[in-house]
């Protein structure tokens, strides 16, 4: 038998159609929607008259524009509010099962995917969201797509797709410790650039990637697209099955058992050939903070801000000075002098309940330095009644962070919760291009431990010293 | 999808590598629910200043319909709604040496043409914008090529599928809808993994 990577295990098995002269039709197995950027493709199957093939395997959720305050209120801004109707009519009218505001499971779609068991081993997943990659950190081929390939997959459930190319991203040895799933993929792009992956798949190999928990490889395959990257994907493991094991819409019981078996065949197998291949030593990684405006740009904590003329190359240069610029930061400046207004824990990044432990364990009994405002926003509602079982809201409330409701919030400022003009923030989510978190903000991109500690010190500071 | 047809056109520079499509269309533009009328969000954060100097407002670029940038256009966020924006703007093809996937391919469903041109014939329409004013290029799909009025020209990859598409104005759904026999026997084969 051939030797398959993961990649080509999925792909092979989810090919409708093929023929030399076009791109494959793939069938997905798992839409998920959201309400900013499904109403267009919805409109367009209404004009034609056409329904949703599968709405046993679409679902819905409203995260991007929600507020994170109180929810027994209506919605202030008319333009969320006419969105998130919208989006019920259209689940209604399709007969789409929604996670509502209201309800328990509603949250960031890439954080209630895998929470909710919809995302499996070996499914093809797709998004309107660039961030559908997180789901590839169970075995799963995710990415994410436009609009008109929304109402694409809305129509027919299949997807015309140019074969991608295969990159393996090794990473051998271990973490160092304090060194965070958010430190390693923000230094993997870094290295690999922001445009490195265009074009591949990302599978993440290596035994520090074997050694993260589930939560963890969510975060490192979340970023991919920050490194051009489709999607990215984890081998499955024992780890993968029992993170899976109970969740809502796996199979139960026997069933369960028989599913897994098959699931953990999704790994590449001895031999298989990648495209391309880079590999990286675990303990070559420190804790990151981005310095510009894109998640390439970043730096080791105990850094500098770099000096534009050191890029060799004319264009980098220019984007380095424009970076610079717009963050207001000069060349030379140590990392953990460089203070901050704002900060932001959550995103599909890093909002899930081992983030929130991880910055809790740095805020605890500690306070939010008195220049700083401090936000924890839950991924979802299930993350968020999880961590206030444990008492987390608790240790954020009393060290003066607001404690919110689940949603995309600061990591894209489509709700009220953003910066104002030449605000300073560490944030962990994804992106801090010009403007992302609000006109004029700088966004910082950090782990949540780093996000935390720099709430207390309101500076970036090194988290590792700060671990008790 | 209307057809692609060939077209000449004055060139806008925005000389920058990674242009995002936050940039190109900010979130508060998201809230849209229809394709129409994004035009007026394109570039927004950069323009919405008294006297913009913003490329794209400068009188000899007003009316390009073609806009050239550096490496890895369209780069983030998924939003069409920035394909969107740019098309009702007047634009009709961007030139970059490479771009983002998912822009690239939300380009294509909106008859946006990407042309990927290597990084010195990139360099070579930069500099003859500066050197002469309503600089143009035609666009030929058919044959993958743009020209300039000064002898200069170059040829650009494209799929071949996306290219018939785009010339045929091809509606991809009801292309997909032709294979439902190949859909559903898929389907038989692989019943909902869901329980209901
Ligand atoms: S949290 Fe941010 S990156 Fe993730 S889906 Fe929401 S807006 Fe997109």
């Amino acid at each position: 038998m051939a030797a398959n990577t993961l990649f080509e295990k999925i792909w092979n098995s989810h090919v409708v159609r093929e023929s030399p002269d076009q791109p494959a039709l793939i069938y997905i197995d798992l839409h998920l929607v959201h309400e900013v950027t499904s109403p267009q493709a919805f409109e367009g199957l209404a004009k034609a008259g056409r329904k949703v093939r599968r709405p046993d395997r679409t679902f819905g959720t409203q995260d991007h524009n929600v507020p994170t305050t109180d929810r027994s209120r209506p919605i202030a801004d008319p333009d969320s509010r006419v969105q998130i109707e919208m989006m019920r009519k259209n689940c209604r009218d399709f007969g789409i099962k929604l996670f509502d505001l209201g309800d328990r499971e509603q949250g960031i779609v890439h954080v209630i995917g895998p929470e909710l068991g919809l995302s499996q081993p070996g499914m093809t997943i797709v998004c309107g969201d660039s961030h559908t990659a997180t789901h590839g950190a169970l075995g799963a081929l995710a990415f994410g797509i436009g609009t008109s390939e929304v109402e694409h997959v809305l129509a027919t459930q299949c997807l015309w797709q140019a074969r991608p190319r295969t990159m393996e991203i090794r990473v051998d040895g271990e973490l160092r410790p304090g060194v965070t799933a958010k430190d390693l993929i923000l230094g993997i792009i870094g290295r690999i650039t922001t445009d490195g992956g265009t074009g591949y798949v990302i599978e993440y190999r290596g035994s520090a990637i074997a050694a993260l928990s589930m939560e963890e490889r969510m975060t490192v395959s979340n970023m991919s697209i920050e490194g051009g990257a489709r999607a990215g994907m984890i081998a499955v493991d024992e780890k993968t099955i029992e993170y899976l094991r109970g969740r809502r819409y796996v199979p139960q019981g026997k069933d369960f058992d028989r599913a897994a078996e098959r699931w953990l065949t999704f790994r590449t197998d001895e031999g298989a050939r990648f495209d391309h291949s880079i590999s990286f030593d675990a303990a070559s990684f420190a804790p990151h903070v981005t310095w510009g405006t894109n998640p390439g740009m970043v730096a080791e904590v105990t850094g500098t801000v770099p000096d534009p003329s050191s890029f060799a190359e004319p264009t980098q240069r220019r984007a380095a000075e424009l970076a610079l610029e717009y963050m207001a930061l000069r060349p030379g400046t140590p990392i953990q002098e460089i203070p901050i207004d704002r900060v932001f824990i959550g995103s599909c990044t890093n909002g899930r309940l081992s983030d929130l432990e991880a910055a809790a364990a740095v805020v605890k009994g500690r306070k939010v330095a008195p220049r700083v405002r401090a936000l924890v926003v839950p991924g979802s509602q299930q993350v968020k009644a999880e961590a206030e079982k444990r008492q987390l809201d608790r240790i954020f409330i009393e060290a003066g962070f607001e404690w919110r409701e689940s949603g995309c919030s600061m990591c894209l400022g489509m709700n009220p919760d953003i910066l104002r003009p030449g605000e300073r923030c560490a944030s962990t989510s994804n992106r801090n291009f010009e403007g992302r978190q609000g006109k004029g903000g700088r966004t910082h991109l950090v782990s949540p431990a780093m996000a935390a500690a720099a709430a207390i010190a309101g500076h970036f500071v090194d988290a590792r010293e700060w671990v008790r | 999808m209307q057809k692609f047809t060939n077209f000449t056109g004055i060139v806008a520079p925005l000389d920058r590598p990674n242009v995002d499509t936050d940039q190109i269309i900010p979130k508060q533009f998201l809230k849209a629910v229809v394709r129409s009328g994004l035009g007026k969000g394109l570039f927004y954060d950069w323009r919405n200043q008294p006297d913009s100097q913003f490329v794209v407002d400068q009188p000899r670029f007003k009316e390009a319909n073609i806009l050239v940038a550096r490496a890895n256009f369209g780069c983030g966020s998924s939003r069409e709604h920035a394909v969107w924006a740019l098309a009702d703007f007047g634009f009709r093809a961007v030139i970059a040496p490479s771009f983002a996937d998912i822009f690239h391919n939300n380009c294509l469903k909106n008859g946006l043409l990407t042309i990927m041109l290597k990084p010195d014939e990139v360099d070579a329409i930069f500099t003859a914008i500066k050197q002469h004013d309503a600089y143009t290029l035609t666009v030929d799909l058919a044959a993958q090529k743009v020209t300039d009025d000064y002898g200069w020209s170059a040829t650009f990859p494209i799929d071949e599928f996306a290219k018939k598409c785009l010339l045929e104005g091809l509606d991809d759904i009801a292309l997909t809808l032709q294979h439902e026999q190949a859909i559903a026997a898929y389907e038989a084969a692989h019943p909902n993994p869901y329980p209901t």
